[in-house]
């Protein structure tokens, strides 16, 4: 059933933009490469975002926590224990996956703010042990100079691996979203009493949703200690987990790839815009106070809505 | 096959509805019909009484269990997914229904599309399967309500004022629907509605509530017949 799509011409779009993207790190100065590597680990951490807030209606209001988590269990597995390499990177979404687990466990009893806001408490704590732990985590140090395999030694090595495991998560994200799980997960968004009426036990897939993303989220760590080899406890703080909402809501939170557009542009932001002033974020604010009154379903949303009718007037009913 | 007994808002009602019956439910504004059948898919928890299925108490269930034993509603207010397209809200019942919501790998495109349409084909709603269902006529949200509700294969469907806000002409074809249903299938329908001809052109019996409290539950004849409810609810026929 996916072979309809390979031979579509979105596919040979997307096809193209990432032969590009291979290419690149060939043509461009190493900072550039360095910049791209840091869009694709903040694109899958926002697409990681979006499974559940987008296409899950839940208020996963501290998604960064997991992406912490899975940084830190890798960053300790490779710096503390003597276990071979490629289980670290293993256990940073299996970490955070299992992290999702409990933390979603108590908040999907909860629903829309309260649920955010539990969150926003239970992640915090981790947080606070992070922050506080110094023997272990290494406090507000974090941990710096993990060691990495030689085969990512280079930064274009790392470059390349990034960018690879990012294409296979889109894939499989794509391929979740589009299952039968994915469009259950979206028909509780629309209406989860309805759900419940069909016969579908809507905390469980509202877990379920929250495992998967926080596992994609755990991936999206991993590749941050590759690119950065080292960690900090920002990671898990709540402010970043504010950015990365941000990131959906400025891409687009229906569409698949609009995520990646927000973390694009709120990247390049920081890097561009910050250099001069560190009130980046005052620019940032003004984009997203126009994108909710002038494109209220994001950037992408607004030029998927140009190519598919009836779902702009969907979205004005639907409320 | 199902009795109730003392409810809250819901208070002294009782409704026994026959494997293969239709049967309506009427009664003022605010005399809790749509109460009841919350209470009986199990949106609502019952303080007292006993809602049986098929032999089994299933007053204490959650709505998802409830719909897994064999019945499934529709709503007054249109309650539909908005922002997926036609083929996509029935497929959703079907779907689980059919066990499958928690594939995570194959693509829904290539699953229950033929229960799915069939099922869209009997309201008549496969021409639009395409369409966002925000973007439907009001009607047609209300058509849709029913072939969500049809996705699980239920034994006994709930239409909670299947007409309500229709235009006479789709109220004539909605009750067409119905009848056609309630043959093919051999549905067990209980509903409610406030149009005395349609309930009085599909119902096989009928329950009167008022006040939260069941009047009388007979067929048409003796309903028409009973002086409470004649001057309670149907006036001067």
């Amino acid at each position: 059933m996916y072979k309809n799509i390979v031979y579509s011409k979105w596919f040979v779009v997307v096809a193209a933009i990432f032969i590009v993207l291979f290419i690149l790190p060939l043509f461009v100065p190493r900072f550039f490469v360095y910049i791209l590597a840091l869009i694709y680990v903040t694109s899958l951490l926002a697409m990681s975002l979006n499974m559940v807030v987008g296409h899950g209606g839940l208020f996963q209001f501290h998604h960064g926590v997991f992406y912490g988590v899975g940084a830190y269990a890798v960053a300790l597995m490779l710096t503390k224990s003597s276990m071979p390499m490629w289980i670290g990177f293993i256990a940073g979404p299996i970490a955070a996956a299992i992290t999702g687990l409990i933390i979603g466990w108590f908040c999907v009893r909860l629903t829309r703010l309260y649920f955010g806001m539990l969150q926003i408490s239970l992640g915090s704590l981790i947080w606070a042990i992070v922050f506080r732990w110094y023997k272990f985590t290494g406090g507000d140090d974090g941990i710096h100079g993990i060691p990495m395999p030689s085969l990512l030694s280079s930064l274009n090595n790392s470059y390349y691996f990034i960018l690879i495991i990012l294409v296979i998560c889109l894939i499989l994200m794509y391929m979740i979203l589009r299952s039968p799980f994915g469009s259950t997960l979206q028909a509780i968004r629309d209406n989860s009493q309805r759900c419940e009426a069909v016969g579908i036990n809507v905390r469980r897939y509202q877990l379920g949703g929250i495992v998967v993303a926080t596992f994609f989220a755990g991936v999206a760590g991993v590749l941050f200690v590759v690119l950065e080899r080292s960690v900090f406890a920002e990671m898990l703080f709540w402010v970043l987990s504010l950015e990365i909402f941000i990131m959906c809501l400025l891409g687009g939170w229906f569409t698949f790839a609009g995520p990646i557009l927000g973390a694009a542009i709120t990247v390049a932001l920081r890097t561009f815009v910050g250099k001069y002033t560190e009130y980046w974020t005052l620019i940032l604010g003004i984009m997203l106070i126009l994108v909710i009154f002038f494109l209220p379903e994001g950037v992408m949303g607004f030029f998927q809505g140009l190519f598919k009718p009836g779902m702009k007037e969907a979205a004005e009913r639907g409320k | 096959m199902k009795s109730f007994e003392d409810f809250m808002a819901v208070n002294g009602a009782n409704l026994t509805v026959g494997k293969g019956e239709i049967v309506a439910v009427i009664g003022p504004n605010g005399a809790g019909k749509t109460t009841l059948f919350n209470l009986i898919t199990g949106a609502l928890k019952r303080d007292r009484g006993k809602i049986v299925f098929k032999n089994e108490d299933i007053s204490q269930l959650p709505p998802y269990e409830i719909c897994k034993k064999g019945i499934s509603r529709s709503y007054q207010i249109v309650n539909i997914f908005p922002r997926l397209t036609v083929f996509e809200n029935a497929q959703v019942a079907v779907l689980s229904h059919q066990r499958m919501s928690s594939s995570l790998f194959r693509p829904a495109q290539s699953i229950a599309v033929k229960e799915t349409r069939s099922i869209l084909e009997s309201v008549g709603l496969l021409e639009k399967e395409k369409s966002i269902a925000g973007s439907l006529s009001h009607g047609d949200q209300k058509i849709l309500e029913i072939a969500v509700a049809l996705g699980n294969e239920p034994e006994l469907l709930i239409l909670d004022e299947p007409t309500a806000g229709m235009s006479p002409e789709e109220t004539l074809a909605a009750i067409e629907l119905i009848k056609r249903l309630a043959q093919m299938r051999g549905l067990t329908i209980l509903f409610c509605e406030h149009d005395m001809d349609i309930v009085f052109s599909i119902a096989q019996s009928i329950m009167v509530m008022s006040h939260g409290q069941t009047i009388i539950q007979g067929s048409l004849q003796e309903v028409r017949g009973n002086k409470e409810v004649q001057e309670a609810y149907l006036g001067g026929e």
